[in-house]
């Protein structure tokens, strides 16, 4: 691993360094075994405690529970508070009823791809957590392409979802299939835009030394990119169907999109998984943008695999909020969005980015100039959006503050109907 | 860890997902009741039976988008290599990923004059 | 050359794979199920990528075919009106069997005819050496790439959006 220093020891009890323990076990197998069960145990640590110790709970007591609780109070109602103390076992409850139900197939569907589609989109849930790194020696697979990885496997559940909405025989599903996979693709492009960013500024696609970076530099990226930081969460959470940006299962167009006719633990499978790439989403955008698992040296005294669950949590409690806040948009605003707003806007930034660190090599500039080009790249960021939004045509003054009549508009206009898209 | 000791650690991960997966749904099918009912099969309509056909024809302007997609899904692609190297590199190389950029971005400007990126 | 017994393994079982879902493309009569298959393929191929230690090349493969033009293929079959769920007819299946045979007759003798130059290990392929060269030696492809992806763009939009139908969008702009 990295030369930089790091303050935990090499006892098993360290629990700053987990890697430890998993390595007090191998050494265990590798005298009690035989030689290839080291091996193929090593990863299976780290996939188990990755997922199972963390995403599956967290899946199930944030996700199902907490989310449902956080929007319930946003939205001035209780959220599930029947089940255990304070409601607490509703996601156990949900899980059992859920095995217990009929998942239907209805007349006339492509039944392989139709359990094919679950599989296909879990699967990869479970992958995404192997580049994510937990602490200095804690990741499963340190690979140098660990971004254009996630990137990679993030493109295969958008199929999942393709396949689960064709293979239901029905035209809501259809619909719902085709707007999720228009959906991804369009903010796809202006992630990795903003993601180029990023590796323009650390040079390299590893993971962990994308956390090295911030830690070396002692900033985290997200003031360094505030626009790609920014691309990114709309982006994910456009691209994980999440509520402001859910119109491919929008009830009151399209029943449940392309998941109309999905049922039972085939549904719960898709719902689960949702909130799984959620918490990836999140846990990738901390790596990335908020420093991983370091926290301006606090990581060496604190676990830092506990550094990246609390910003994971934290960053997909932002994702809460916008869902229990904002009203969905219309597919129209959101293709506008995509391609006229977050596209060139990454494009630029992307060339910014570019010039500032050749600026910063070619002149020698010490490491103290990230602060400067932060303090100028947020100042750019604020400027690029309020620009651009005016370039498109966007005014505050035109933005209705009560409804208008339909004769003098072409049709019902809502108060502030016209804030965001940028048509 | 070599190269190929990673990869082994995500084939291993695969392997873990689809038991993981697997296991749900055949534990669910094994738990799941089962009703004969013709009425089940009846794809899903408001409650109604289905009007018409399942199969729709969806507008063309699905597959431009998924056109533009492609383009700067390679673009994107083709610019990670230069963006990790960049600092080393002489100066024309700079002015070519320029020219790159500015041939996809008049594709771009081509598409939204056309109304490809208007969705009615 | 590919050394140690999981790599070779991992080749034969890919190899097995990749063959077994290309038969799949070519037999099933479902475009659907055939798209799927393809995209076995795919991965299939990025799985030799990184056989080769090639790991950008195999993400990139992975981002390209199985994100986007598997995607564009599915978009391509979900808006052909007649393309249901059967694809019925395939009359022109011995004159594709007689042109795939002739194919296959040309290139598996080349293919072992042909000097291969292996290595003895296979090398490590940093990113960065990929960007100098597709920047340094290959920059005219580079640039030949995005004028074709260009054009494939412009080719569509003509193809799609016809003049007529623009100038009635415009009419019904009007209109409102």
């Amino acid at each position: 691993m990295s030369g930089a220093p790091f303050l935990a020891t090499e006892h098993w009890w360290d629990l700053r360094d987990l890697s430890n323990i998993s390595r007090e076990i191998l050494e265990f197998l590798d005298r009690v075994g035989p030689d290839w069960l080291a091996y193929v145990v090593s990863p299976l640590i780290g996939f188990v405690a990755a997922f199972l110790l963390f995403v599956l709970p967290s899946q199930l007591f944030v996700g199902v529970y907490g989310e449902r609780r956080l929007i319930g109070r946003m939205q001035s109602r209780l959220g599930p508070n029947r089940v255990g103390k304070f409601g607490l076992l509703q996601p156990i409850a949900d899980a059992i009823k859920l095995i217990q139900k009929e998942a239907i197939t209805p007349r006339g569907a492509d039944k392989w791809v139709m359990w094919t589609a679950p599989v296909v989109f879990v699967a990869p849930a479970v992958l995404v957590w192997a580049v994510i790194p937990f602490g200095p020696n804690m990741v499963i697979a340190d690979i140098p392409v660990g971004l254009v990885y996630f990137l990679a496997i993030t493109a295969l559940p958008v199929l999942a979802a393709f396949m689960a909405g064709w293979s239901g025989n029905n035209k809501y599903s259809l619909f719902g299939a085709m707007r999720v996979v228009a959906m991804a693709i369009s903010y796809e492009v202006a992630l990795v835009l903003g993601l180029l960013g990023v590796v323009l500024f650390t040079s390299t696609m590893s993971l962990q030394a994308i956390v090295e970076w911030q830690r070396e530099h002692d900033i985290w990226l997200v003031f360094l990119q505030p626009l790609a930081f920014v691309i990114y969460f709309i982006s994910a959470s456009a691209e994980l169907n999440r509520t402001p940006t859910d119109i491919a299962e929008a009830e009151s167009e399209i029943v449940a999109g392309y998941l109309t006719e999905y049922s039972g633990m085939k549904w719960g499978l898709f719902y689960g998984m949702d909130i799984g790439y959620a918490l990836a989403a999140a846990a990738f955008g901390s790596t990335v943008f908020l420093g991983g698992w370091s926290l301006f040296g606090l990581e060496e005294w604190v676990p830092p695999w506990l550094i990246l669950v609390a910003k994971t949590h934290l960053f997909y409690f932002v994702f809460i909020w916008t869902r229990g806040t904002l009203p969905r948009l219309r597919i129209d605003q959101l293709m506008a969005l995509a391609w006229k707003y977050m596209l060139p806007l990454a494009a630029i930034n992307l060339l910014v980015v570019a010039a500032e660190r050749l600026w910063w090599h070619e002149a020698g500039l010490g490491d103290g100039i990230v602060y400067l080009f932060a303090a100028a790249n947020i100042a750019l960021a604020l400027l690029l959006v309020v620009g651009w939004a005016r370039v498109l045509g966007y005014r505050p003054e035109r933005v209705p503050t009560r409804p208008r009549l339909v004769k003098h508009v072409g049709g019902y206009v809502a108060p502030g109907a016209e804030t965001g898209g940028g048509r | 860890m070599s190269f190929y000791d990673q990869w082994a650690a995500i084939l291993i991960g695969t392997v873990v997902g689809f038991l993981l997966v697997f296991s749900a749904l055949v534990g669910a099918k094994l738990l799941a009741p089962y009703a004969r009912e013709r009425a089940k099969g009846v794809s899903y309509e408001c409650g109604m039976l289905p009007l018409g056909r399942n199969w729709t024809q969806v507008h063309v302007r699905y597959y431009l988008i998924a056109i533009l997609f492609l383009l700067f899904d390679v673009e994107t692609v083709f610019i990670f290599p230069w963006a990790v190297t960049f600092l080393g590199l002489p100066e024309f190389v700079l002015y070519q990923i320029i020219i790159f950029i500015v041939i996809l971005g008049l594709g771009l400007v081509y598409a939204w004059r056309r109304g490809v990126l208007e969705w009615r | 050359m590919i050394e140690g017994a999981g790599p070779v393994a991992a080749f034969w079982g890919l190899s097995a794979l990749t063959l077994l879902a290309a038969g799949g493309v070519v037999v099933s009569r479902n475009l659907f199920h055939a798209v799927l298959f393809l995209i076995v393929v795919f991965l299939g191929i990025a799985g030799f990528f990184l056989l080769l230690s090639a790991d950008f090349l195999a993400m990139a493969q992975v981002i390209i075919y199985v994100g986007a033009i598997a995607v564009l293929i599915l978009f391509a079959i979900v808006l052909t009106p007649r393309a249901s769920r059967d694809n019925a007819e395939t009359r022109m299946a011995p004159v594709a069997l007689v042109a795939g045979v002739a194919v296959a007759g040309l290139l598996i003798p080349a293919i072992l005819d042909a000097e291969w130059r292996t290595l003895s290990s296979a090398p490590a392929l940093p990113v960065s050496d990929l960007g100098r060269e597709l920047l340094g030696v290959w920059v005219l492809p580079f640039q030949l790439a995005s004028v074709l992806l260009t054009a494939a763009l412009v080719g569509a939009v003509v193809l799609v959006r016809s003049p007529r139908e623009e100038r009635e969008e415009i009419d019904e702009e009007e209109r409102r």
